[in-house]
């Protein structure tokens, strides 16, 4: 079996892996990362959103031997100590999950669309941009405001592209 | 109203775990020694199993066992039951066949579990399952509800006609003579799309037998753990009550398809101790859609009858529920009980008859999903009264408030006794922001932009918080719906609360603490809500049909009664006081008339040391329990109004703006309430525009993905304008009406009324795709022309 | 998913090599690929990842000729100021594939390789007049694309670059399947010179051209020149999504909409 070693959430993570192990199975079933979901096998639902390279991906559509050497953050990662990301605080403040089973991979792609649209997007680039994130829960309101909110409070905080 | 105590928009308590990554659903626990189901399913909708061949699956390497339906019977393992009895108009019962865990004779819907391979890992169990050999007879399927009854294909011998009930209410010659002094009668055939409620969470199980206390310990993706478990012993014979535990942890969304016991759950339990290790088991989303129970598919005939000013005297309908391959553990209850009990809406109407004609078809199990009968009971009236009101050129917003209930109570013709509620102030509110006024000159201006535009009401009514237990179980069901609530105060002042409902998302540990700090002027930080397993919880009915506010807090309302009255009795004795002039506020006991007061962890500590009042009279600690049965059903109201704007080129509908006012009676918490708001719009707009269960002839699943089956997305929607007007519960202490299913029920008809006012006629189906509404379009702008 | 070897070689003719033997396929972004194979509906025994290879990647512009490496990904097309200077209706077609997530992984080479019915760049590339390089030759986007899922490649042949002459105008429209996202109708329009293209993909079983809206739109560039010109609805993809004759109408709103957006 092909050993893998990433860095995940800023510590080293080795494994001896199958090549057919998802990057998700990886983080949830090898490092028990269990923050990060899997909602369906279309690649559609966003549930494991994770961030590689700095870019946001799908973790369930990606094979974990494709990341060797590469540097993963989830949800576990985002926060700095018990200082939560703007974005984490945001959904909070603005009641932008209910089940929660979908909110690690929306704040993921939260924070991935803040960093690569930069500023605060308008509520039509967020919904458009929400694209490959299903929620069940909320009807996307409050998402969508903790979204907003997140943005700017990240501008605040120096948080944009900080990975 | 202090900054945590009711009414306040507190942030919610849970939320630290969930965007932290830390929740814990049930596919994260994973145990010592596990091993991994995974279920050969039939690919046939309907299909004799003649025989299952396991030897290449065992074969496999890391392939442990394969079970089979013959297993569970030599175990005695039982069906799944249906829990609800319904009589035919006739007076007999029901045909209700059980539904095997692992297939017994025929598969009757593509996905029926057939076998169960258990495997070292996920791989291996599926390689095994693969390499099952199952000689199947194939017959042919039935999948249309219009069609079964009339079918040669039979898919039950106890089942004739594949009808499970054949069900009236009403007065069926009081309505016709309504008809016959009518001056104005409306029809209206539709039907109402089959949904798969598709929780982000996909269903999953760990079952795990203990050798050494010979229990069973189950996690699994329920609504109510309680009710898994009793089902499981009672009916199933996995185990007795006292050897089995449920856990439901931290359950991704539920909508009604976590209510029901499934045969994965029961199988991986009664199998951990056949292998003698934990077996897990989590659906795909593939899988999720062919095993979940499916919601709605009601074919329905309708006429509603008024006189000349529109006042309507009469309303008549006729449905044919369709109840997939077997009568899943709800599913009976829906398309009557919570369905024909609402069809007199928000209206005064005088006479009602109507009749449901429940089947089988070779397609999935359907049951409740989110609004559960209540939804198709608004969908049918707020479509035929819009459509009234068109036909008579009345305005739709005046038809209605001419025959809106205005006195209360108000005795319907089927069954219910309306409470309380104000339907003038809903719709008066809801017209005034979405400034109905100005409604023609914004349809004007769309259609200078080449677009119709079109506003849609919809004024719903629900019963939620089922009950009382007595009346329901003279209607047939099996179990009582009260709730049960312990508050165990602690030694130092904070408080346990153990609920028998069930937080899937609705916020329980937020809203529930809300409640006790408010009573007992403690902070919500004090406060630990427990919830979802049957170990820690003694019994509770669970969480669904909107009722864990209205009669879930209510219980944890009077064991706090209890707990004040104690501890007012303890503070007399430490304030050497009687217990008469003893005032309990703002967390302190205080002596009426003078400034001497304890505090209430004071007082809780006093409690467990005991050492300052008499315990031949008083006993010492504080925990009290409460069982709550409502004296009524609880009824949420109110009026939702959706424009929108469709391109006719393509078809293409846009929400444009859409108000709700909902009067849920007294509200906990807005912000959380508010949410439950906008969730089921978005899936009340799922239903009228995007979902849709399709099966072919053959039974096969057309929709069996996200890929193929549409689930609301971000761009589909707009934001909502959400408000509420109030009319307190007179049934139960704290005035809540229930909030969670109202969106639901509400929104198919506002969008499906905003889109026929667009394109000028009635002719339109659920889902409203852009390409049902772009012919509906042409349609309309021919006969324009014409 | 079935068990595979994995392979990362860095040279394309490593890779090409690799393929030799056995039932190989080639890992480009893996976006279809994949999740096709979690649903045991492939089971190659071995993938190729060609995300090692230099070669496959980079965007330039060469005179008049947009070269794209076959490696890029959606969001780096999406995102190039060489791209959106040269061709923004490219630039914005690969901004709406898939989303976010699908476009940071997803590739242009493995896209065009696939040849999915309903994907957007084999719109892109024969609406556009694009050459798609391989390891052994160039192949015209006319000849490239042969049939559902097929293309013109051969056995161990690896897309290394796109070649995109620059038009003077160009656009896509397109209509998203609700449910998938992918084109249900997508219509790719350019004009270079007195080439007038018009390309459909997501309508029927293979991306295609329509030859009356190109003569039409030869003589004048305009959306009005299209007026009463549609395509047969016989040849048209039919399911439960949207019947041929909704197809064929979309066809003509798309065009429409491309030409007047171009």
């Amino acid at each position: 079996m092909p050993k893998v070693t990433m860095t995940v959430n800023g510590k080293a993570a080795s494994a001896d892996v199958e090549p057919r192990t998802l990057l998700v199975d990886f983080l949830r079933q090898h490092l028990r990362l269990t923050g990060t979901h899997v909602g369906c096998d279309t690649s559609q639902c966003g549930a494991c959103v994770v961030h590689v390279n700095g870019r946001a991906i799908k973790a369930c559509t990606s094979l974990a031997v494709q990341w060797d050497g590469a540097s993963v953050t989830t949800i576990e990662g985002l926060a700095s100590g018990d200082a939560l990301h703007p974005m984490q605080e945001a959904f909070r403040e603005h009641h932008g999950l209910q089940c929660g089973f979908c909110t690690p991979g929306m704040i993921m792609a939260a924070v991935d669309l803040v960093n690569r649209h930069g500023g605060v997007p308008d509520e039509a680039t967020i919904r458009r941009e929400l694209e490959g994130n299903m929620c069940r829960c909320t009807g996307y309101h409050n998402i969508v405001k903790a979204i907003g909110a997140g943005a700017s409070a990240m501008q605040g905080s120096g948080k944009v592209a900080a990975e | 109203m202090s900054n945590t105590g009711i009414g306040a928009r507190v942030a919610r308590l849970e939320d630290q775990r969930f965007i932290t990554g830390a929740g814990k659903y049930t596919d994260d626990v994973n145990v010592a020694g596990q091993t991994y189901a995974a279920f050969a399913r039939s690919e046939h909708a309907h299909a004799t199993v003649k025989s299952v061949d396991s030897k290449a699956a065992l074969a496999v390497p890391g392939v442990i066992a394969v079970f089979t339906g013959a297993d569970l019977e030599k175990d005695a393992i039982g069906p799944l039951p249906a829990g609800w009895m319904i009589h035919s108009k006739d007076g007999s019962p029901m045909n209700a066949p059980g539904h095997p865990c692992l297939v017994q004779g025929k598969a009757r819907y593509v996905g029926d579990p057939v076998a169960v391979v258990i495997g070292e890992s996920l791989a291996a169990a599926r390689a095994g399952a693969e390499a099952l050999a199952i000689d199947y007879d194939v017959h042919e399927a039935v999948t249309d509800p219009a069609k079964a009854r009339s079918s040669a294909t039979q898919l039950h011998d106890s089942a004739p006609k594949n009808t499970c009930y054949e069900w009236e209410l009403g007065d069926k010659a009081a309505t016709a003579a309504a008809f016959k002094s009518a001056k104005h009668v409306t029809k209206l055939s539709l039907s109402n799309n089959r949904l798969v409620p598709n929780p982000m969470e996909p269903r999953s199980a760990l079952g795990n037998y203990d050798a050494g206390t010979d229990s069973f310990t189950l996690y699994t993706t329920s609504q109510n753990p309680h009710v898994a478990r009793l089902v499981m012993s009672a009916f199933l014979n996995v185990a007795p009550e006292h050897k089995l535990r449920v856990i439901a942890p931290d359950v991704g969304g539920g909508f009604g398809s976590k209510i029901y016991v499934y045969p994965e759950e029961v199988v991986c339990t009664w199998a951990s101790k056949k292998v003698g290790r934990p077996i897990k088991w989590t659906a795909d989303r593939t899988e999720a859609f062919i095993t979940d129970a499916h919601g709605r598919d009601h074919v329905t005939n309708a006429e509603i009858a008024m006189d000349e000013r529109g006042k309507i005297l009469g309303l008549k309908v006729h449905t044919t529920a369709n109840l997939g391959g077997y009568p899943s553990l709800f599913a009976t209850c829906v398309p009557t009980y919570l369905y024909a009990t609402l069809l007199s809406g928000q209206y005064d109407i005088p006479a009602i008859y109507a009749e449901v004609d429940a089947v089988y078809t070779n397609t999935v199990p359907v049951d409740a999903y989110r609004g559960a009968g209540r939804p198709e009971a608004t969908f049918l009236v707020e479509r035929i009264v819009e459509i009234a009101s068109r036909e008579m050129g009345i305005d739709p917003a005046t038809f209605r408030k001419r025959n809106f209930i205005k006195k209360f109570p108000h005795q319907t013709p089927v069954i219910m006794n309306y409470d309380a509620g104000d339907y003038a102030a809903s719709l008066n509110k809801a017209c005034e922001l979405i400034d109905y006024k100005g409604f023609g000159k914004r349809r004007r201006e769309a259609a200078r932009r080449g677009k119709l535009r079109g506003i849609g009401f919809s004024c719903y009514i629900e019963a939620c918080g089922i009950a009382p237990s007595a009346a329901v179980g003279s209607l047939g069901a099996g179990v009582g719906l009260w709730e049960s609530a312990e508050v165990r105060v602690n030694p130092t002042g904070n408080v346990e609360i153990l609920t028998g409902s069930h937080s899937h998302g609705q916020g329980h540990e937020t809203t529930f603490a809300q409640l006790v700090s408010d009573r007992l002027g403690i902070g919500i930080d004090q406060v630990t809500i427990v919830h979802g397993d049957t170990d820690k919880v003694q019994f509770g009915m669970g969480t669904y049909g909107s009722r864990s506010g209205a009669v879930g807090m209510t219980a944890i309302s009077k064991a706090l009664d209890k707990v004040e009255a104690k501890a007012k009795k303890i503070a007399a004795h430490l304030l050497e006081a009687s217990e008469s002039d003893i005032e309990f506020k703002d967390g302190a006991f205080s002596v009426s008339g003078t400034d001497k007061k304890v505090t209430f962890p004071e007082v809780s500590l006093n409690a467990y040391v005991a050492h300052k009042f008499p315990s031949d009279e008083i006993e010492p600690g504080l925990k009290e329990g409460a069982f709550h049965d409502p004296s009524n059903f609880t009824f949420p109201a109110g009026c939702h109004i959706c424009e929108i704007e469709i391109d006719p080129e393509t078809g293409v509908c846009e929400i444009a703006d859409w108000v709700a006012v909902d009067d849920f009676g007294n509200v906990i918490n807005p912000m959380i309430v508010e949410g439950q708001v906008h969730g089921g719009i978005a899936q009340g707009v799922g239903q009228a525009l995007m979902e849709g269960v399709s099966y072919d002839s053959s039974g096969q699943l057309m929709t069996g993905s996200f890929m193929d089956y549409c689930m609301p997305r971000a761009d589909n929607l707009p934001s909502f304008k959400v408000d509420t007007t109030v009319t307190p519960c007179p049934s139960n202490p704290l005035g809540i009406k229930g909030c969670g299913e109202a969106g639901a029920i509400a929104s198919p008809p506002a969008v499906i009324n905003a889109i026929t006012d667009a394109i000028g006629h009635e002719n339109i189906t659920m889902p409203a795709t852009p390409q049902v509404v772009w012919q509906a379009a042409r349609q309309g702008a021919a006969r324009a022309a014409e | 998913m079935y068990e595979f070897a994995y392979h990362r070689p860095n040279s394309i003719r490593k890779a090409s090599s690799l393929s030799a033997s056995g039932e190989a396929k080639f890992l480009a972004g893996g976006q279809t690929l994949l999740p096709t194979m979690k649903q045991r509906l492939a089971s190659p025994d071995a993938l190729i990842d060609l995300a090692g290879i230099e070669a496959l990647q980079g965007i330039e512009l060469k005179g008049r000729t947009l070269h794209i490496g076959a490696m890029s990904r959606h969001a780096d097309v999406a995102s190039s100021a060489v791209v959106r200077e040269a061709i923004p209706a490219l630039a914005a077609l690969a901004g709406d594939i898939g989303d976010p997530h699908v476009r940071a992984m997803g590739t242009i080479g493995g896209s065009i390789a696939n040849n999915d019915p309903a994907a957007d760049y084999p719109a892109a590339c024969l609406g556009l007049g694009a050459t798609i390089v391989t390891n052994k030759r160039r192949i015209s986007a006319d000849d490239f694309f042969t049939d559902m899922f097929e293309t013109a490649l051969e056995e161990g042949e690896i897309i290394t670059k796109v070649l995109f002459p620059l038009p003077r105008r160009s656009a896509y429209a397109k209509f998203d399947n609700p449910a998938s996202r992918y084109a249900l109708v997508g219509v790719f329009v350019s004009k270079r010179g007195r080439d007038v293209r018009v390309a459909v993909t997501g309508a029927g079983p293979c991306v295609f051209r329509v030859a009356a809206m190109e003569d039409a739109l030869s003589k004048r560039f305009a959306a009005k020149s299209l007026d009463g010109i549609s395509v047969a609805a016989g040849d048209l993809n039919s399911d439960i999504h949207a019947s041929a004759d909704y197809r064929a109408h979309l066809v003509g709103v798309m065009a429409r909409r491309a030409v007047a957006a171009a």
